[in-house]
């Protein structure tokens, strides 16, 4: 006889709705939409030089953001949690708000900050802005609380007496943070690279802000989504898509074969 | 008497939503025409009103003409459409058979009750010496536009560079294909909208020159920018037509044919022409035009009928896909 699971039937129902409703059924509806484009509508994306730069440059961007954020982010969620200092309520509030943050005005910001005639661009001796630079600048703002807020629960709950024995045993700081601290850190470092990559692949509104959509150069995919979009073109758009979501597919798949391979490790150790 | 009244009262209330007693009408738009619709909604309303007795509601709705008219596609239940251009009503008609194919025809002037022009706004003095065109081509000039692929006001703009290169005395294609390559060499910036690139222009103080409409570069040059901007008009450029028609489907079935035929005949009046021209946009009518004064001085203007042979035929050659835009931003 099966073991009864309580509330079971009830809560995997609502759950399984919810999820066909908000994520299923539009990535169901994206993939019959791209079944009705031919496979020559692909063919001719990925032989676009254009569409290829766009899609390698938003790949680029996001993975550069993403590392950028690793480092930055953990950095700033070690600072949050192991130092008290006054305001740390403040800052750590003020960490979620690229979320909270339309992605429009964070361009917009962003772009009047670091522009040319704005307060930290006028002192910068190059333009970080409407380059492949500001793109970089506007994804890491948007994704950076994906790494601080994997970490936070995590450093909290490391026990530190693992670092006090191992300095006990004569480890240095650098092979402490290395072979005790790094590896339990890892999961939630692999799974906050990966939901800040994601976050920053997709990204658009901030971009087009600060980027200046010139083709070869600082165009994203998404942008030439919109172009075909703007020419009704919506099988080509879908197609587009569909390699973008495909790639990044992938990517996060890779990410979580790691995320498996040392999270299993640490766990055990 | 009284207690009739009031049996009455309810009774039109209750039956409201039957009776189109209260009508509403929804005007889906572009970004720049919205103070303009504010001001000529209420004086249709009090039109309507004085005439037939019934109360209309306008509401406007706002955003890039080629995002306005895929949200009709998709539903958007709009009685009129008032958009940046042709193309996009086309679109309605071709996509989902909203409107009849000739709808321009249906209203004078093909449709367009206010019209514009690309010209040049620049900083105040000039400091370049910006006159006409060929002077955007001047070593160390950079120019402001949107990108074409994504926003109708930047198709315009780039029409405009290439129909007067094409039009003036010993234009040729290949002349204006040489003369809007250089010129998008000098744009750092390509905006996805016309109003971003008016704030890369005006509060980045990226650029020397902005292409665009008249009506945006006045708001700009009167009203938040005043003092510090210049418009320049140069010798020629196209005759911008922004277009409005209802939409035969959904007036159909909201049962608002009348009124919103109506309303969009309104606009053609001496007085919403002045309300026009109050605005910034050039009325349509050439005697409210010349009321107007030297606010719209004279320039040569082309159409994209001649010498673009339609929206059609211009999106063909220059927008879609491997057109010229895309040719000349082509990695070398």
């Amino acid at each position: 006889m099966k073991p009864r699971r309580p509330g079971f039937a009830l809560s995997a129902g609502i759950t399984l709705l919810g999820a066909s409703l908000m994520i299923l059924l539009p990535l169901a509806a994206l993939a019959f939409k791209a079944g009705h484009a031919k496979v020559g509508t692909f063919a001719a994306l990925l032989g676009d030089p254009r569409v290829r730069t766009a899609c390698l440059f938003s790949l680029g961007a996001a993975l550069i953001a993403a590392l950028f954020n690793l480092l930055w982010g953990s950095l700033l969620a070690w600072v949050l949690v192991r130092y008290p200092f006054p305001g740390r309520r403040l800052a750590d509030a003020l960490v979620d708000l690229p979320f909270a943050l339309p992605t429009a005005v964070a361009g917009l910001t962003l772009a009047s900050l670091y522009g040319p005639t704005g307060w930290i661009g006028r002192l910068l001796p190059f333009s970080a802005v409407y380059n492949q630079a500001g793109v970089v600048l506007a994804l890491s703002f948007v994704s950076l609380p994906f790494v601080v807020r994997s970490l936070q629960p995590v450093l909290e709950e490391l026990p530190r007496d693992m670092e006090e024995a191992a300095a006990c045993l004569g480890a240095s700081r650098w092979a402490t943070l290395r072979r005790v601290v790094l590896p339990q850190l890892l999961p939630a470092l692999l799974s906050g690279f990966a939901l800040s990559f994601a976050r920053a692949v997709g990204e658009y509104g901030s971009v087009v802000f600060i980027s200046g959509n010139l083709p070869f150069r600082t165009e994203i995919a998404p942008l030439l989504i919109v172009v075909k979009l703007e020419q009704y073109d919506y099988d080509g758009a879908v197609a587009l898509a569909v390699i973008m979501l495909t790639v990044s597919l992938l990517v996060l798949l890779g990410v979580h074969l790691l995320h498996r391979r040392f999270g299993g490790a640490s766990r055990h150790a | 008497m009284k207690p009739f009244l009031t049996v009455f009262l309810f009774l039109a209330s209750v039956g409201a939503p039957l009776q189109a007693q209260s009508l509403k009408l929804l005007n889906v738009s572009y970004d720049p025409t919205r103070e303009l619709y504010q001001a000529l909604n209420p004086v249709f309303a009090a039109q309507w009103k004085a005439k037939t007795g019934q109360t209309v509601s306008i509401s406007q709705s706002h955003g890039g003409s080629g995002k306005q008219a895929r949200s009709v596609i998709d539903g958007l239940p709009a009685d009129v459409v008032t958009l940046a251009l042709a193309h996009d009503i086309d679109a309605l008609a071709s996509q989902r058979q909203l409107l009849p194919a000739t709808w321009q025809q249906r209203l004078p002037r093909n449709s367009s009750p206010y019209v514009s022009t690309v010209v040049f706004l620049v900083r105040a003095g000039n400091p370049r010496g910006i006159r006409d065109w060929n002077d955007l081509l001047k070593p160390g000039v950079q120019v402001i536009t949107p990108n074409p692929k994504t926003s109708g006001g930047a198709r315009w703009n780039y029409l405009a560079a290439w129909g007067q290169a094409l039009t003036q005395k010993g234009g040729s294609e290949a002349k204006a294909r040489a003369y809007v390559t250089e010129l998008f060499k000098r744009v750092p910036v390509l905006d996805s909208g016309a109003r971003g690139a008016t704030t890369t222009f005006v509060e980045r103080g990226l650029g020397d020159v902005l292409l665009a409409w008249e009506n945006e570069a006045l708001l700009v040059s009167e009203g938040t920018g005043k003092g510090k901007f210049q418009i320049v008009l140069p010798s020629s450029s196209i005759l911008a037509e922004p277009s409005v028609a209802w939409v035969d489907r959904v007036v159909q079935r909201k049962g608002t044919a009348a009124v919103a035929k109506a309303y969009l005949e309104f606009l053609y009046t001496p007085e919403a022409q002045a309300i026009i021209a109050r605005n910034g946009f050039r009325p349509s009518d050439p005697k409210a035009l010349k009321d107007a004064g030297s606010k719209f001085p004279k320039l040569r203007l082309f159409t994209v009928a001649d010498p673009f042979g339609g929206w059609g035929h211009a999106h063909e050659t220059h927008f879609k896909d491997g057109g010229t835009f895309d040719q000349i931003t082509a990695r070398k």
